[in-house]
């Protein structure tokens, strides 16, 4: 069975908001109508978005780590919001795993919305219906697009390649290797809703620097004595390293 | 959360109806209106009176919706969804009382078998309302038991004063049993709500900054939540008022719900003033709007974890 999703590396991510930016682009502009810009130049202005990207500090000043934080609705594989909809508009497909709300059957109660711990559900107050990431499904299924374009307009849209999106369940898939190998991670996992999105974490880039390495032993003006004799001598680690 | 108030008002008026209509046929049962049609009229009258309460729960939730005009659509989902499951409880329970009443009015011998059918679907009433809180396992404050004893409990409470008061008026024999019940039901919601008061204030969240966005390290700090105006995410799941503020809501209600009314009630019934029953119930309605304002906002939503800072 097909789980499509997407992992966002947030050890690359630049918390540029082209996600965010793109993502609102191609969702208002869809069959399903625009995404409510309310006062968008007024003081107090607000609207729905189905991606946000927040910023959080990490450790304490001056051992900080910024942490640009993509957030979209993570397509749980046991979604807590869908069984609670009391119309049937709130569903997982069967063939992908995608979490969709069926616009013409919600009646905008929010209770989908209370059910989710990430808060990844926004009324649309305009249509007066809820709405959510759709991992762009009339897009990635679109088969008059090329190939390469039929993917979510976040992961298109990304400079900074941080959003991989596949099939969580196929084991040999990029985002399957990436969990497997850079040690992917779900939200909350207390909760058990077992989210098909996962995040990388950030990792460690450290440069060792060995002595031996900053004196090369075979410096011609340290063998011919006119220089005095450098402190270390044997071999160099690149000497081992060849 | 921030509470809606068309859930504070369907949620308190349901539970008044509730509350009336059992203790109405509660009185049947113990033979008030076997075989004189006057008291049928006053058991008619009062399924009115219960009636009309549901009524007006059912209109306040009509508010909550987005597109109300699609609301039938809410009984589809039974199998899986409280909510759904309280859609159809609530007509059922209010058609069932209808009938009743006019049974009564027209005198038909069917109005047990009806009542208990109504008393059924008042029961599976309490039971959808309090599960429409009590199963979403993330709102902790509201996925206790105590959600839905206290809903029941607090309808019957509010439901047997109404009861008393109106007794009082149309049949001073019986106010003196449904005061003592609902003295006794009074004290039951006061202690059922002081143990979930209890319980909430110990309560640990179990998620944290670091499982929300899962960071293992003890100091995180948000420095932007994305945007700078508001949003969907910020007014539904705030309520945006001072600790303080909740604080006195909470003392409000207690007073107004549980103390107020118990000592009109002594006074009414010692006393055999009607007018005083009538205000003890009327203080506690409006304690309970507290309650119910103070029992959706103490909810503390995971999804919160997510927007400390505006920037």
């Amino acid at each position: 069975m097909t789980q499509l999703a997407l992992v966002i590396d947030l050890n690359v991510c630049v918390g540029c908001h082209a996600c965010v930016t793109s993502c609102k682009q191609w969702n208002t502009s869809g069959a399903a109508g625009p995404l409510v810009d309310d006062q968008p130049y007024g003081a107090d202005p607000t609207g729905t978005f189905f991606n946000r990207v927040q910023t959080f500090e990490v450790g304490e000043f001056p051992n900080t780590q910024t942490v640009h934080f993509p957030k979209s609705c993570l397509h749980c594989e046991d979604p807590p919001c869908v069984p609670v909809c009391p119309t049937g508009a709130s569903y997982k497909r069967k063939e992908d795993g995608i979490v969709l709300v069926d616009y013409d059957k919600c009646i905008g109660c929010k209770y989908c919305s209370w059910a989710c711990p990430y808060g990844a559900r926004e009324i649309d107050e305009e249509r007066k219906v809820m709405t959510k990431c759709t991992l762009c499904v009339d897009r990635i299924t679109d088969t008059a697009l090329p190939a390469s374009e039929r993917k979510p307009a976040c992961v298109l849209a990304c400079p900074t390649h941080a959003r991989l999106f596949g099939d969580v369940h196929d084991p040999e898939s990029v985002v399957s290797v990436a969990i497997r190998e850079r040690g992917g991670y779900a939200l909350m996992p207390e909760w058990n809703t077992r989210p098909a999105n996962h995040y990388l974490p950030r990792r460690r880039t450290e440069l060792t620097v060995h002595a031996e390495d900053l004196v090369r032993v075979d410096n011609p003006l340290k063998i011919d004595g006119s220089r005095p004799e450098s402190p270390q001598q044997g071999p160099g680690r690149e000497d081992f390293a060849t | 959360m921030n509470p809606a108030f068309s859930v504070v008002f369907l949620t308190t008026l349901i539970g008044a109806g509730q509350g009336l209509f059992l203790a109405l046929f509660g009185a049947e049962l113990l033979g008030f209106g076997a075989d004189d049609p006057g008291e049928r009229a006053l058991l008619a009258a009062g399924g009115v009176v219960a009636l009309g309460f549901t009524a007006l729960g059912l209109l306040a939730s009509v508010f909550h919706l987005g597109r109300p005009e699609r609301g039938w659509r809410a009984a589809s989902m039974w199998r899986t969804s409280w909510l759904s499951r309280e859609v159809i409880a609530l007509p059922a329970f209010m058609g069932l009382v209808f009938v009743w009443s006019v049974a009564h009015w027209v005198g038909s011998p069917a109005t047990l078998w009806i009542g208990w059918l109504a008393a059924l679907a008042c029961l599976a009433l309490f039971v959808c309302t309090g599960m429409v809180y009590a199963s979403i396992r993330f709102l902790q404050e509201w996925a206790s038991a105590f959600t839905l004893v206290n809903f029941t409990l607090l309808g019957l409470a509010s439901g047997f004063v109404l009861a008393t008061a109106l007794a009082a008026y149309a049949a001073p024999e019986w106010a003196g049993g449904y005061g003592l019940l609902a003295f006794i039901l009074t004290v039951a919601g006061a202690i059922g709500r002081g143990l979930s008061l209890q319980r909430n204030a110990r309560l640990k969240p179990k998620s944290t900054l670091q499982s929300a966005i899962g960071i293992r390290h003890p100091k995180i700090a948000q420095r932007s939540m994305g945007f700078m105006g508001g949003s969907f995410n910020t007014r539904e799941f705030f309520h945006g008022r001072p600790a303080g503020f909740l604080r006195q809501v909470k003392w409000v209600f207690l007073v107004l719900a549980f103390l107020i009314p118990l000592l009109l009630l002594a006074l009414g019934l010692v006393n055999g003033a009607p007018a005083l029953l009538a205000l003890a119930f009327v203080v506690q309605y409006l304690g309970l709007l507290a309650e119910r304002w103070y029992f959706l906002a103490q909810a503390n939503h995971p999804q919160n974890l997510y927007y400390q800072a505006v920037a």
